[in-house]
């Protein structure tokens, strides 16, 4: 079993960093779903996958016996999960953000923010900062 | 004394939640938001004379004994960077608290703040590996809330590349913990500092020493891996950009001090070369950059970047008078760093650009703010009296005392062009005359206690430089005696993990 794993979780990482290297804002998002889940499972592989008996260290032993999966790693993925849940969804709605500002999904139509001299950014939120500032 | 090791966790954490509270109430919230970094500022000092007098100080949270609870640990570093890492957030406070529009108030501004300052202090005291993981998600997810905060193309699009790379980092980091855990059977970083020396394969262990180098060198923006940081740190409000030159890329750096000393020192001929290697490119690739830019906060976005190759060298020469010299160089530049993006903000607000096409004539029109940059720029090319000479002083003697020429040569190089970019924003925006299609004055200009509150925060940081640099020595033997129990983690272990070990 862990053998099916190794060679989905290695999958997994190709097709992830594979989509990160396309131009869509769809893609990146998927690539990097998939490199987050790919994660998990590592290190839910770590943990060895078992499904014998409850992980108790028996009297006189101080190491987990080899047939029981280690518990540990599979708290840090749960943690890993929430985490990653988390920010891919913050990152999906920032997305659709700046889908709407560039009406474009092209990523390399976001280079604005690599140009040598953006001053001449027509709606640079500076100017508004300068202009308002703490009014109370 | 517990309490004193979770409060700089705890006190920001609750004045996040406060803000929520007091939405509508921007005077109070900005009351409330001083909570974090004065309690990181004087936890930090706190524990400085604490661990000075009494040695490292842990705490095992929820009463589990270390290593299979989680520990937060203060020795020298963690408390010395707790300490920096409150001056600079109070001062980039101070200065939002006369310039941040009060819609970005509305949003939570200040909570989201202070929850970056959560995963800052937890990121420094921390002694479990995953725990750390955890802390710089909480870090990273308030800083990505910072970075969005009040939409416009140019921020949207930095947070976009800012947030994807951050992912990628972050799935290393997780990959590389989860391995360490295999083959080790513990996250504990003193427990791992005793046991990674016991595994039978050490090859793997350098391979996921490299996962580490990859995470750590990411959120620090080291070579080759700091393409995001200027396309993103210019972006956000002032004080925001301010507080992340301050502390984010810091935290990477002190992640990357931590486990290089602690956990992975055991193949340093392989990683530590490695990291001289990516120092050496950081700083000079750093610079190079820099000297191409002609916006103000691009410029010094790339400094920083220029500036993390110098904290990388004293990593990897590896003698505690280098690392000492790394951690002088990190507390200059944090303080430096800062100051001169507030006083990017100060000349944005009086001249309404922050390009250098655009600007010139402020020597004669504000004579004070070209004597605050003077300073700070001198500071940050290293020339005395200040924090910038001590510590590159500290460096580049520990390097030729290491026989590392190579590595010295280049930073005494990069100093140069340092002060050549420095030159340059001086000619163009203090010295020449202002050109002809200079930016138009912006209509309303502070005055009186606004304006007072805007210089006091780059007055305290350049103030504090030059005193660095007149109280070089015990600041120097802080640094050094920071670095010895760095080198040789006896101590840090025994704290941890009791007299049993």
């Amino acid at each position: 079993m862990e053998v099916v794993l190794i060679f989905l979780v290695g999958g997994m990482f190709s097709a992830g960093f594979y989509l990160l290297l396309q131009r869509r804002l769809a893609q990146l998002i998927v690539g990097l779903g998939l490199l987050t889940n790919a994660t998990n499972l590592l290190v839910f592989t770590v943990a060895r996958l078992s499904r014998e008996g409850a992980p108790l260290i028996r009297t006189g032993s101080d190491q987990l016996p080899e047939s029981v999966s280690d518990p540990t790693p599979q708290a840090l993925v749960l943690t890993a999960i929430v985490i990653g849940f988390g920010v891919l969804a913050f990152f999906i709605t920032l997305a659709y953000r700046a889908y709407k500002q560039i009406g474009s999904d092209n990523l390399e139509q976001m280079v604005s923010t690599d140009l040598l001299d953006a001053d001449d950014d027509p709606d640079d939120e500076l100017q508004g900062e300068l202009q308002s500032g703490a009014a109370d | 004394m517990s309490l004193l090791i979770v409060t700089p966790i705890v006190a920001p954490l609750l004045a996040a939640l406060a803000g929520v509270a007091f939405r509508e109430r921007p005077v109070v919230q900005r009351l409330i938001s001083l909570a974090g970094p004065l309690s990181m500022l004087g936890s930090g000092l706190a524990l400085l004379v604490i661990v000075d007098s009494d040695g490292i100080q842990a705490t095992n949270l929820g009463d589990w004994p270390a290593p299979f609870g989680i520990v937060l640990v203060a020795d020298l570093f963690s408390a010395f960077m707790l300490l920096m890492a409150g001056i600079v957030s109070l001062a980039a406070l101070l200065y939002s608290f006369a310039t941040l529009r009060e819609r970005n108030i509305r949003f939570g501004h200040y909570s989201v703040v202070n929850l970056m300052l959560v995963g800052v202090s937890g990121a420094f005291l921390t002694g479990d590996m995953f725990n750390l993981f955890v802390w710089f998600e909480l870090m990273l997810i308030a800083s990505f809330v910072l970075l969005a905060l009040g939409g416009g193309r140019r921020r949207i699009e930095g947070a976009v590349k800012y947030v994807a790379i951050n992912l990628l980092s972050s799935a290393f980091f997780l990959s590389g913990a989860g391995l360490l855990y295999a083959s080790t059977g513990t996250l504990n970083m003193a427990d791992l500092s005793v046991k990674i020396a016991q595994v039978d394969n050490q090859g793997l262990v350098t391979t996921i020493a490299m996962f580490f180098v990859i995470s750590f060198g990411l959120k620090s923006a080291a070579f080759p891996m700091f393409f995001w940081l200027p396309a993103s740190y210019h972006t956000p409000s002032i004080d925001v950009t301010a507080l992340f030159s301050g502390l984010l890329t810091k935290v990477g750096v002190y992640a990357l001090i931590r486990t290089f000393t602690l956990v992975f020192a055991n193949d340093v001929d392989f990683t530590h070369t490695l990291i001289m290697v990516l120092a050496g490119f950081t700083m000079v690739v750093g610079v190079i950059g820099a000297i191409a830019q002609y916006d103000y906060r691009r410029l010094l976005s790339f400094h920083i970047v220029s500036q993390i190759g110098y904290m990388l060298m004293g990593l990897s020469i590896f003698t505690p008078a280098a690392i000492a010299g790394a951690i002088l160089f990190m507390a200059h530049n944090i303080l430096v760093k800062t100051s001169l993006f507030l006083v990017g903000g100060l000349i944005a607000q009086f001249s309404g650009t922050e390009s250098l096409n655009r600007l010139g004539d402020m020597y004669r029109s504000k004579p004070m703010i070209a004597a605050l940059f003077a300073v700070a720029a001198l500071s940050l090319a290293g020339l005395p009296p200040s924090s910038g000479f001590i510590s590159k002083l500290a460096l580049v003697r520990a390097g030729i005392e290491a026989e590392a020429y190579v590595i010295t040569g280049i930073s005494l190089f990069v100093s140069l062009l340092t002060l050549y970019s420095m030159i340059k924003i001086w000619n163009s925006v203090f010295w020449r005359p202002a050109p002809q299609d200079a930016a138009g004055p912006v209509t309303e200009k502070p005055g009186g206690a606004r304006l007072a509150l805007m210089l006091s925060p780059a007055l305290l940081l350049i103030g504090l430089s030059v005193v660095f640099g007149f109280v070089a020595q015990p600041v120097f033997e802080l640094a050094t005696a920071a670095a010895e129990s760095l080198i040789e983690p006896s101590a840090y272990v025994d704290a941890v993990l009791g007299e049993t070990s």
